[in-house]
């Protein structure tokens, strides 16, 4: 029983993170109508960014992500108007592929960059740890847990409260409608890559922490996306609940199943891909998603 | 149209035909004539990059009547690829049997694995489609790791030799015949697929499936038909690869060829056969060069010398697909066309 909870738990934080990644997807998704498949590119270069900010530059915690915040703004701001603006109106093919050449460049200057090497910084973040009878909870799980609600709760107020949260709502709803109220579609763009980029890049950090960094890590996206179908693809509240739900079982199916399998299991890397199959064959829009009805 | 002036057709069949002027039979045996003869001149580094070449080709041209004339976007065709060419590897290597009955079963067995992936696509379209094939891949390669007994985990298996006949093919002069002869008949094949009733009916579900299943085209039929003949076309091109290493190992299927044997579509030029084979030869060789260049700007610039190679290819591969989808959409194949015409009708330029 303790093994199980303590399965659930280390799942709980990981799944807050996944669901950090894929809010970043779905808030590009809403607002300009583009599937990012680079989100996981994103939060690769988060990872190095923590690394570089913490050892390199010895920045505190909280410095770290806010110097990674800033590069992010910027690289989402880059990224949107260099490649995503000229496609504005293209197909979602024509999309999707930008957004996947997009993250092999963004791998390539990471491997340029930070040499594509495995690093590591555990034990920088603040260790606190949280004892509950016999369980324990990992510091990089707390801090996880801690900076996934502080971000959801700024973007919830942002969306509710703030101005430019508003107009970005009001373009998931109707574009055209958006622009005769005279609010600038491609600057809502451009802030929703630079959200989904922050986002991606914290989570980059919180992930970096607890296994450290590499260029492969950019895989965790696909976890994401399994996130995002699994909660409904146009919904934020679903990627939160879909992502902890994923988190544990993938965590549980992984902690029982793998001693079990064959040359060593690795269950946790192909656990996405099977839900995934699972939901498009059964549920495709998600647990929360809306249906679409289409016509000729 | 694409013809010269003064050319009329007198019969429905003649008007039909893909090669209409005697110009344009000529000009197609020269080619293939030069095709046939690159072992007697080639290097044999440039014979192994032609043999590549040429099973690109036929990945490429399968996914092309999948994505490009149906509009099912794959992006887990190396996964397919996986398929075909480890049960072309173990029936090889555990059942002894020869290799003209490896490769036609590898490519039924990879096109019967893409019917079961395909399923979803009755439902779901775009995104939702990219990611059932991006699952496929991820799982088909852990499902090859699983099965250790049969297929070798991640040592990996042995193949022999192929076999056609009692003619064993060693040299690779011969292998790349063999792979130039299969990726003619692929090309004939898909070139006159397409302008059948089930070529067209592709074409009107990647234009719009609603209109299409109004029309009366049955749509889970011809999406998995399409799931079918482009996963056979990757089943024969990853046996032929397995066969050319003469070994089977996950890491010659992996997840990024599958995106760039899109790009090559993307490059190409989509839902064109010779959209396909110029993407699939162009891109493998900016692939060649660039195991060329690599080095050499690791020796220009030493401060970032190990990094520079392995990045070079990332960033390059990137940055090629990015520069079509904005300054070229339609592909390698329109440019093409236009220099086509330009020469026909000059020197007016209308």
């Amino acid at each position: 029983m303790t093994f199980f909870l303590q399965l659930v738990i280390t799942g709980f934080g990981l799944g807050m993170v996944y669901a950090l990644i894929a809010i970043g997807f779905v808030i590009i998704l809403k607002c300009s109508k583009a599937f990012n498949i680079a989100q996981g590119q994103f939060v690769m270069i988060g990872g190095y960014l923590g690394y570089t900010f913490l050892i390199t530059f010895h920045l505190p915690v909280w410095a770290a992500i806010l110097a990674a915040i800033g590069v992010a703004i910027v690289l989402g701001a880059l990224i949107e108007r260099l490649t995503l603006r000229p496609l504005i109106g293209q197909s979602a093919l024509a999309i999707i592929m930008m957004t996947i050449a997009m993250g092999t460049v963004l791998e390539g200057i990471a491997t340029l960059i930070w040499g594509g090497e495995y690093k590591t910084y555990h034990g920088v973040l603040p260790t606190i740890t949280l004892k509950l009878g016999e369980l324990s909870i990992p510091p990089e799980t707390l801090i996880g847990i801690i900076v996934a609600i502080i971000v959801v709760v700024i973007l919830m107020v942002l969306f509710r409260y703030a101005k430019i949260g508003l107009a970005m709502r009001a373009t998931a709803e109707d574009e055209q409608v958006v622009q005769s109220a005279g609010i600038k579609v491609t600057t809502i763009y451009a802030i929703s890559w630079m959200i989904a980029c922050s986002v991606g890049v914290i989570s980059g950090i919180i992930l970096g922490g607890v296994s450290g960094v590499m260029v492969s890590m950019s895989e965790v996206g696909m976890k994401a996306f399994a996130v995002v179908l699994l909660g409904g693809i146009d919904s934020i509240g679903g990627a939160i609940v879909a992502g902890i739900m994923l988190g544990i079982l993938e965590n549980v199916a992984a902690g029982y199943l793998d001693p079990l399998l064959p040359s060593g299991g690795g269950l946790a890397n192909v656990f996405p891909f099977i839900v995934i199959i699972i939901v498009l064959t059964l549920k495709p829009h998600g647990l929360f998603g809306l249906t679409r009805i289409e016509r000729i | 149209m694409t013809l010269p002036s003064g050319v009329f057709q007198e019969s429905y069949a003649k008007d039909m035909a893909v090669l209409r002027t005697k110009t344009q039979w000529v000009l197609l045996l020269a080619f293939l004539l030069l095709l046939f003869t690159i072992p007697l001149y080639a290097t044999p580094r440039v014979l192994t990059l032609s043999t590549f070449i040429g099973i690109s080709v036929i990945s490429v041209l399968g996914l092309n009547i999948l994505t490009g004339y149906c509009g099912q976007i794959s992006l887990g065709h190396a996964g397919f690829m996986a398929v075909g060419g480890y049960v072309a590897a173990v029936l090889a290597a555990k059942l002894g049997w020869p290799f003209w009955a490896t490769l036609p079963c590898a490519g039924l067995s990879a096109g019967l694995v893409g019917i079961i992936f395909g399923l979803p696509s009755l439902k779901i379209k775009g995104f939702y489609l990219i990611m059932a094939t991006v699952a496929a891949q991820f799982i088909i390669i852990w499902l090859i790791l699983q099965f250790r007994g049969i297929t070798g985990g991640t040592d990996g298996i042995s193949v022999p030799r192929p076999e056609i006949f009692g003619f064993v093919i060693k040299s690779k002069s011969s292998y790349f015949l063999l792979v130039l002869i299969i990726a003619c008949l692929a090309t004939y094949f898909t070139k006159n697929l397409v302008r059948t009733r089930v070529g067209r009916a592709f074409i009107a579900i990647r234009d719009n499936d609603l209109a299409a299943e109004v029309m009366g085209v049955n749509l889970l039929r011809y999406k998995l038909l399409a799931f079918f003949i482009g996963c056979v076309y990757a089943g024969v091109a990853g046996a032929l690869l397995v066969n050319y290493f003469a070994f089977a190992d996950t890491q010659m299927f992996p997840f990024s060829d599958s995106i760039w044997y899109l790009g090559m579509l993307i490059v190409g030029g989509m839902g064109s056969t010779t959209g396909a084979i110029f993407g699939a030869v162009s891109l493998k060789l900016l692939d060649e060069a660039m195991t060329i260049g690599g080095p050499a700007l690791a020796a220009a610039f030493p401060a970032i010398a190990a990094q520079a190679a392995a990045s070079l290819s990332l960033i390059m591969r990137g940055l090629i697909i990015i520069i079509f989808l904005i300054f070229e959409p339609r592909g390698l194949v329109h440019r093409w066309e236009l220099v086509k015409t330009y020469f026909r009708r000059w020197p007016f330029a209308f």
